[in-house]
């Protein structure tokens, strides 16, 4: 048999996740150092400055990316899978828009309250989000198939919608809420203290588990729905609980970061690359390389510039562009959208 | 033991595109369906696949109700080669192969050594052995057929469904595939449903279902539907010649 020299999948798994780990420590020893002030080991100790902006600013806010970039990009990962295309991703589907419409509507209600100990914030976000998602695939889906130039059209266009709402709302308010909605505008990783993230990893934490425990029905999904659904996957199910878990984790990170674009697009395509197409290394490493990413682009964020600092959107922006710009031109290549 | 009874289907707001036709599919059968574009083959192989739920009649597995089954078990026994698999994604041949494992494996478990040794072994059985380590995307469509013969052979069934397979498909890679069906349904009590335009290969089958408007217009063996008047009423044309030669049936239509 030549040339099939296909490792055991448990083993790529294992490799990949090891691998991502390490790749991952770095990133949080990289992150935790850089910034306005810098810190080590001895200045930590000695220092009791640098002691309260380490725990109050700096590793808060290496969390937060941690989370947030592994959640967009575990989210990114699945999304392509159940379209069965690469181009998808929370941002470029308007998932992200919706969430931030919600979440800054709630905002410029001055809904600061809680229900049942859920934010109305988040609620909010987490509505606008699932809306978003299942207005573009309704719109996308003709029958039994999804069309891959309607479904990418349509997020660009409940995206354009979403902005332009968030862009209202923020001209209709009072000038500190318009503060605080602009971020949902680009995203950024300002955080206080530990407490929200904990929070967050409440409701993320089961939902990173649960989209993992799917990935062997988004795998089969992914190579082909009917074929999916002729090995035993129930796919309409399986859809409707992506969607939901989507919906959810872009909703807490979006009511936590705002709309940061483009990490659930590059991250899944930099683990295809490395590890292949198996959506049981592909999730989870992306969860790993999206964390990573996101640390390392906003010390970069933190970095850039001489005095203040750029949202770290920005950033993902500027180096997601143009890979999605590739990724299109690349497809046009061997099939019409 | 595979028994389609009565199966009617009309696609929403539509009118009936498959009428009251059945067919059984015993072990070691194969069985041809033919017909005129649009005359309703492709739906009906969907309905036996669970793809399409009839809209009237009944489909019994093992004397089973088919919506009973549950989804893994039932495609323990049946496997399905679409008419084209289209991937958005670069997958590895042996993977995609591999992926026909799924109902025989746990759900939070990897594949064995067993089953990769399967996916070969139906790799090679489907005259692929050479395409294990390519990618998906750069294959060419018949090399894309037979990967996915491949699969649906990793997934061991009993009965398997296939829509005009042989399509893309050059004359010594058809002849190759009807001869592994022919082996398959000898060694391992396979039963076959195939849809077919390419009327001689019928040659191989012991039955042949010709549709014509949704309706089963004939059923028996090839000998005794490849006949002029049948043809030329499934596909409408006055011209269409059937002949035998040796012990196979030749078509033609004179132009």
């Amino acid at each position: 048999m030549g040339g099939i020299v296909s490792q055991q999948i448990g083993t790529r798994v294992v490799r990949a996740l090891a691998i991502l780990t390490l790749i991952l420590i770095a990133s949080l020893l990289v992150g935790l150092a850089v910034g306005s002030q810098r810190i080590n080991p001895a200045t930590l100790f000695n220092d009791s400055f640098s002691r309260t902006l380490f725990f109050r600013l700096r590793l808060p806010r290496v969390l937060l990316g941690l989370v947030i970039g592994a959640s967009l990009a575990v989210t990114g990962g699945a999304l392509q899978a159940l379209f069965r295309n690469p181009l998808a991703d929370p941002y470029t589907l308007g998932v992200s828009g919706g969430g931030a419409l919600g979440a800054s509507t709630a905002i410029a209600l001055g809904w600061s309250a809680r229900v049942a100990g859920v934010p109305l914030v988040f609620a909010a976000s987490f509505a606008g989000a699932m809306l978003a998602v299942s207005l573009v695939r309704m719109i996308a889906r003709t029958g039994a198939i999804v069309m891959p130039g309607a479904l990418l059209l349509s997020g660009v266009a409940v995206n354009l919608i979403a902005f332009a709402g968030v862009t209202t709302i923020e001209y209709l308010t009072d000038p500190s809420s318009a503060l605080r909605i602009l971020r949902w505008l680009i995203g950024s990783l300002d955080i206080v203290g530990l407490q929200p993230i904990g929070r967050m990893l409440w409701v993320l934490a089961p939902a990173w588990l649960a989209l993992l425990a799917l990935s062997r029905q988004l795998n089969l999904i992914a190579i082909d729905e009917d074929t999916a659904s002729t090995l035993g996957v129930n796919v309409r199910r399986c859809e409707a609980i992506v969607h939901t878990l989507c919906a959810l984790i872009v909703g807490v990170t979006v009511s936590a970061g705002g709309a940061i674009g483009f990490v659930g697009l590059i991250v899944p395509h930099a683990v295809r690359m490395m590890f292949g197409e198996d959506l049981r290394i592909v999730l989870p490493g992306s969860l790993l390389l999206g964390a990573s990413f996101l640390i390392l682009t906003d010390a970069l964020a933190r970095t850039v510039l001489s005095s203040g600092e750029l949202p770290v959107g920005a950033i993902t922006g500027l180096i997601g562009g143009p890979v999605f710009l590739w990724l299109l031109h690349r497809r046009q290549q061997y099939s019409a959208m | 033991m595979f028994e389609a009874q009565h199966l009617d289907y009309a696609y929403p707001n539509g009118p009936l595109v498959v009428r009251n036709v059945s067919l059984t599919a015993e072990p070691a059968t194969m069985t041809a369906v033919i017909g005129a574009n649009g005359s309703g083959k492709s739906t009906l192989i969907r309905m036996l696949t669970g793809l399409l739920k009839p809209r009237a009649g009944k489909i019994l597995l093992h004397g089973v109700p088919f919506e009973s089954w549950e989804p893994r078990l039932r495609a323990r026994e049946i496997a399905y080669v679409p008419q084209s698999t289209a991937t958005a994604f670069p997958f590895q041949v042996i993977d995609l192969v591999l992926s026909g494992r799924t109902p025989h494996t746990l759900r939070f478990r990897f594949e064995s050594t067993r089953d990769v040794d399967i996916a070969k072994e139906a790799l090679e059985t489907a005259g692929a052995a050479h395409l294990g380590s390519r990618s998906f995307t750069s294959l060419s469509g018949g090399e894309r057929q037979m990967v996915i013969l491949a699969r649906a052979l990793a997934q061991e069934p009993r009965l398997l469904l296939l829509d005009e397979p042989s399509s893309s498909l050059d004359l010594k890679h058809r002849a190759a595939l009807i001869r592994a069906l022919a082996r398959l349904r000898q060694t391992k009590d396979l039963s076959v449903v195939m849809i077919t335009h390419d009327l001689q290969l019928t040659g191989a089958f012991d039955r042949v279902l010709a549709l014509r408007c949704g309706e089963a217009v004939a059923c028996g063996a090839p000998g005794d539907v490849l006949r002029d008047e049948i043809l030329r009423d499934i596909y409408s044309d006055p011209n269409v010649r059937a002949q035998a030669i040796g012990d196979q049936t030749f078509v033609w239509v004179a132009l």
